[in-house]
Formats: C-alpha cells, sequence, structure tokens
C-alpha cells in the first residue's frame, strides 16, 4: 500500500473496501491510487493519513456465514470497527454482469444502517467495457445514499482503455481532491454530530456514536413514555378493587 | 435460582432417521417433556407461541393446561406470550385462567414476536409492532390490578367498565417477564413495572444482550425497585449434553447441520466457541452456564433449548434427565455459592403472596349477582368498598 504515515493522534483513517477477487486486482489497483493521490492531497495540507485496506475476497466465507447466521463472526466484526472509526471510505468494484459485485452488495448487507451517516464515501469501480461507465453512479451512488453516507460528487470508473489516458489520471485527481477538502472541512463529522438523533438508531449498535448505556438514551421520546406505563389517550380508571393502586 | 427448558415446538424432521412427527405425536412429546422436566426436578417448563408451520403450539395455554394437569411442582411459563397480535384483554383472562388450573405455578413471558405475516393474519400492522406491544401490556398489567377498568388507546377498541374474569388467583397477578433481543423499550417497561427480563442468549454471539441486560438493571434501580444487581434476570441458551465431550459432539452435529436455523452458517465447534451454545459432558455445560453469571451477573432464571431440531423423544427426555441429575444441582449449588449477598430469587405465587398479605388470608373476590353490566352500583365483587361508584361515560 502506498505511503502509510505513521499513526499520529491527527492521521486521517482513510479505510479502502475492494471487492475485486484477481491477483492483481485492477479493482485494487483503483483503489490504491485513488487512495495514494487523497494521501498525497492530505500530506499537502500537513495532515498524514493512514490507509487500511479490506479486501472482500478472503472474506467472502465470513461473509456468507455472517449472512446465514444472522450475525457476524470476528473477521467481520474487524472489518466493522474499521469502518465505524474510518474518517473517509473508498469503495472499489468489479462490475459483473452489468452490476456490482454481489461480494461486495453481501458485504454492505452486513452493515449496520447508522454506521456510514455522513462518512465521506468516494465510489470507483472498473468493467471490461465503457459501456457499463454508469454501474457505479447508478448502483454504489444509491446504495450509499441508504446509508445517508456523503458520496462524493465524482465517481471513478475504469474500462480497459482509461489505463492508458492521461484524462484517467485527471479524474483520480478531481476525486482525491473532493475527498480531501472533505476531510479538511469535517463537514460529514459536523452533520453526524449535528443530526444524530435525527437518523434512525439501534441500541448497541456499532456506530461510534451509537447508544451504549442509559446515558446514551432519551427517556423522554413517545415510545419510553409509554414503556414506563404511559397513558392512552384520556386514560381513566374507576379503581374500585380494594387493591387498584397497587 | 430457576432452572428450566423453554421449547420453540417446532416439528422437524429428524436429519437422522430422515423421519418427521405429525402434528399430533409432537403435541403429546410436549406433554411428555413437561412432565419429564417435573420428575427430574426442573423447575421451569416453557413453551412459545406461533401461528405457522412448522410450529405447533398455536394456543400455550391449551397445552399448559394439561401439562399442569400431568405435573405437580413445575412452574409453567411461556417463551413467548405474543404481545403485539394477541388482544390483552383475552390474554388477562386466558392466563387467570391458567393460574387459577395451575394453582398458581404460572408465569408468561411477553414478547413482540418476529414473523412478518402473522401480524397482517391477526389484522395488525407490523410497523406498529412496538407501542402495539407497549400499550398492550400497560392494558394488560391493569386488568389483572383493578376489578373495573375504564380505559382507551391507540389500538384496541375502548373500554368502560370491564372486568376481567377470573381475577387472578388470590388476586395476586401472575409475575411477568419481558423478552427482547434489542429493543430498549422493552427493558425500560420490564424495569417500570418491577418485571422480570429475559434474553434468550440464542443466535447471537457470548455476552451480546449485555448492554440490554444492563440497561434493563440500571432502569430497575432508578424505578426503585431494588439495586441493580437485585433485578430479575433470566437468560435462554441450547445445550446438548453426553456423558463426554467427543459423544455430544458426535451425537448432535447431525442435528446441528441440519438444522435450518444453524446448519447454513458456521461450524458446531465454531458456534460452540463463540455463542452461547453449550454441547459436551454435563461438567463443560457447567462450566459454559457459569460463564454466563460470570458475564451477565447473578441472575434468577436459566432456561435451555433441548428438543428442537427433530431430536427425537427418547433423546430429549435423556437430555431432560442429564440436566435434572448431573447439570442443574451442580449448577444450583455452584451459583448459589457465587451469588452476592441480597440478590432476591425470581418471584413465584408464593412468594408474591406472602409479599402480599403477610400471613393475612389473601383476598378471595366473589362476585355479586348478575347485574347486566359492570357499571351500576359498587364494584361486582362482594367485597368492594361501597363508596367507590363507577364513573359512568358522559354524552354530549
Amino acid at each position: 500500500m502506498s505511503a502509510d504515515s505513521s499513526p499520529t493522534a491527527a492521521a486521517v483513517s482513510l479505510v479502502v473496501v475492494t471487492a475485486g477477487v484477481s491477483e492483481p486486482s485492477s479493482t485494487r489497483m483503483l483503489a490504491d491510487r485513488l487512495a495514494g493521490k487523497t494521501t498525497a492531497l492530505l500530506a499537502e495540507q500537513g495532515r498524514s493519513a493512514q490507509v487500511r485496506v479490506i479486501e472482500l475476497a478472503p472474506l467472502a466465507l465470513d461473509i456468507a456465514r455472517a449472512t446465514t447466521a444472522g450475525f457476524p463472526g470476528s473477521t467481520i466484526e474487524e472489518a466493522m470497527k474499521s469502518l465505524s472509526e474510518a474518517d473517509a471510505l473508498i469503495v472499489s468494484t468489479p462490475v459483473y454482469k452489468a452490476g456490482i459485485s454481489g461480494l461486495l452488495k453481501s458485504f454492505v448487507d452486513l452493515i449496520d444502517s447508522d454506521l456510514l451517516i455522513g462518512k465521506p464515501v468516494m465510489i470507483a469501480a472498473t468493467a471490461g467495457t465503457a459501456r457499463h461507465a454508469l454501474v457505479v453512479d447508478d448502483h454504489l451512488r444509491s446504495l450509499f445514499a441508504y446509508f445517508r453516507a456523503l458520496t462524493l460528487p465524482t465517481s471513478v470508473f475504469a474500462a480497459p482503455e482509461d489505463w492508458g489516458s492521461p484524462a484517467f489520471g485527471d479524474r483520480i485527481e478531481r476525486a482525491a481532491q473532493e475527498l480531501a477538502q472533505v476531510i479538511r472541512t469535517g463537514v460529514g463529522r459536523a452533520i453526524s454530530d449535528a443530526a444524530w438523533s435525527g437518523y434512525q438508531h439501534e441500541f448497541a449498535g456499532r456506530a461510534t456514536r451509537a447508544a451504549q448505556t442509559t446515558q446514551d438514551l432519551d427517556f423522554d421520546s413517545t415510545l419510553m413514555q409509554l414503556a414506563a406505563g404511559g397513558a392512552g389517550r384520556n386514560s381513566s380508571s374507576t379503581r374500585l378493587g380494594p387493591d387498584a393502586g397497587s | 435460582m430457576q432452572f428450566g427448558i423453554f421449547s420453540v415446538s417446532d416439528v422437524t424432521k429428524d436429519p437422522v432417521t430422515g423421519k418427521t412427527p405429525s402434528e399430533a405425536e409432537r403435541l403429546q412429546a410436549l406433554l411428555r417433556i413437561g412432565q419429564k422436566a417435573d420428575e427430574v426436578g426442573l423447575d421451569v417448563f416453557a413453551v412459545g407461541e406461533h401461528h405457522n408451520p412448522p410450529f405447533v403450539s398455536s394456543s400455550p395455554t391449551t397445552l399448559l393446561a394439561a401439562v399442569a394437569a400431568l405435573t405437580k411442582r413445575i412452574i409453567l411459563s411461556t417463551s413467548v406470550t405474543l404481545m403485539t397480535t394477541n388482544d390483552p384483554v383475552k390474554l388477562a383472562e386466558d392466563y387467570a385462567m391458567l393460574q387459577h388450573i395451575a394453582k398458581g405455578r404460572l408465569d408468561l413471558m411477553v414478547g413482540r414476536g418476529n414473523t412478518v405475516p402473522v401480524y397482517p393474519w391477526f389484522g395488525k400492522d407490523i410497523r406498529k409492532g412496538l407501542p402495539l406491544a407497549l400499550e398492550n401490556y400497560n392494558l394488560l398489567h391493569r386488568l389483572w390490578r383493578e376489578d373495573v377498568v375504564d380505559w382507551e388507546g391507540g389500538f384496541r377498541s375502548a373500554l368502560q367498565g370491564f372486568t376481567s374474569t377470573p381475577r387472578p388467583l388470590d388476586d395476586v397477578p401472575p409475575f411477568v417477564w419481558h423478552g427482547s433481543i434489542r429493543t430498549p423499550e422493552i427493558a425500560e417497561q420490564a424495569a417500570y413495572y418491577g418485571n422480570g427480563f429475559f434474553a434468550n442468549n440464542l443466535l447471537a454471539p457470548n455476552l451480546h444482550f449485555k448492554p440490554l441486560v444492563d440497561l434493563y438493571r440500571q432502569r430497575f434501580e432508578h424505578y426503585g425497585h431494588g439495586t441493580a444487581a437485585q433485578a430479575i434476570v433470566g437468560l435462554g441458551g441450547h445445550s446438548f449434553i453426553a456423558k463426554n465431550s467427543q459423544n455430544a459432539v458426535r451425537t448432535f452435529r447431525p442435528y446441528f447441520e441440519g438444522s435450518p436455523i444453524y446448519g447454513h452458517s458456521y461450524d458446531l465447534e465454531d458456534y460452540m466457541e463463540s455463542t452461547p451454545m453449550s454441547v459436551g459432558s454435563p461438567q463443560q455445560v457447567i462450566d459454559k452456564t457459569l460463564t454466563f453469571q460470570e458475564g451477565f451477573g447473578d441472575y434468577q432464571r436459566q432456561l435451555w433449548v433441548v428438543d428442537a431440531f427433530g431430536l427425537p423423544i427418547e433423546q430429549v427426555l435423556e437430555q431432560i434427565e442429564l440436566l435434572g441429575t448431573e447439570v442443574v444441582p451442580v449448577l444450583r449449588k455452584e451459583m448459589d455459592a457465587r451469588r452476592a449477598p441480597g440478590v432476591p430469587d425470581a418471584p413465584t405465587h408464593e412468594s408474591l403472596l406472602r409479599a402480599k398479605y403477610g400471613a393475612a388470608a389473601p383476598r378471595q373476590p366473589k362476585p355479586r349477582a348478575n347485574r347486566g353490566d359492570n357499571l351500576t352500583g359498587s364494584s361486582p365483587y362482594e367485597d368492594s368498598d361501597p363508596d367507590l361508584i363507577a364513573r359512568f361515560p358522559t354524552v354530549a
């Protein structure tokens, strides 16, 4: 992996999720170029970055087991922890049969719905023909919209001929610039900080901000009041039994 | 500490023999299982409520009434009674009936149910499942504690002057556990009322349910029912026991791998390691169960699934025998020795009776003659305070 900076308190955590399966994989190569460029731009801002790569191919069986068992094993839990702690994601998939990799979708299906709120996500795809160019926008953009992630304006698609095209490097640079700027301003975190309670959450989830204890919960919500004996409308009682109050 | 078994009541093909029991055979087997649990000294026998094949227990009160007649000591319970798709008024009546028939050997566990089509089949909206469960329990709670109830809520039709009959045995309502795997509002409701909280401890990693149990404990204390450590916690688990570990794994493996819910997931060994499932010798099952006490804190009720996935009735009965003779007696001693002072047992009819009346005679409600309604005069029972008069609804 290119230029892993030494970890410091201020280091930006970039997590790459790549669903390529060959060795070498052009999907991984694309992700590496995006991560490398972003790291370089962050360095110009004086920010160091740490890149962690999650290769899905070696996790394929664990992803399938987690799907059928209904809960993840340790390798998937570890990947989820990386995602939740990441400052930004770079997601790269091959195009198969005119769609994103099923392996990537199966992995994404395991992510808590509130894990990526406001998180900057760069989306990228590779394919055997330029005719698949819109798959990345059609499939990945809508997928991360579901997660309320902050998907970047530029997505990066690579057909075979792009690897010989200088314009490809320009697109990579543009996408990396977008990501570096979004990270610099911290807007994703600000969105998540300010609007967290407006999204749906599960108790004791994996998001760094997920409610884990009584201190994190709002006991004044309508449902919590209903839980605490809360009256139905105009509730009243004749309370005639000798023991009505108990 | 109470130990027992809970059944999902699935009718499943035995993956070893290839035979599927009939519903009739499975129901008779469940009666036999309840009886056997009583004979070997287990404390609790619970069955679930399901409304779709391959499950057979659509009416747990009918089954449990028969088990009550066949047993002497064991407490009958549910796992769970659906608090969403049942009418809380009918639940109040059915379970009060069962409590009388079982002479107080009854509590129940209420839950939401997660089979999607059951909601529309029973005319309910699953998107409203949580408020439905919360509101329905609030009503059930009152129906067992107030002789005459006026009530209006968001879901069922309103009640004016309704008396749920029979009144609970000795005017002491059955103890209620709230079962949940993810919902803080359910833990909150259990805590608010000082009821029990049960985590099924199945189909999830070790200690997965601890945040929810801890939430319940803290809110139990918040509402003044006792300290967090004194909250009434129940845990489930899945067990399979043989004389030694190799035999247990060898015998259980085809049932695990053939099971519709486990079979296509992790390897048995991984599952035994990373989840609360206990497969092994009596000592291994004892050791695993003690880790629950370490992880969740002192608790009051341990239930195991022993009869799922087509395990033949003879083997199920052997499992219950091993639990009752080799596992539970040791766990009773060990857990008692490790329990912090001041941690109570789970409430029973006897303990609730004592708490309410001390040495005095319990209330035995006797109805007045039929007046055609519950609104004229005072309460429908002879011992009601004559000065308390029902308020009529006013019609504009």
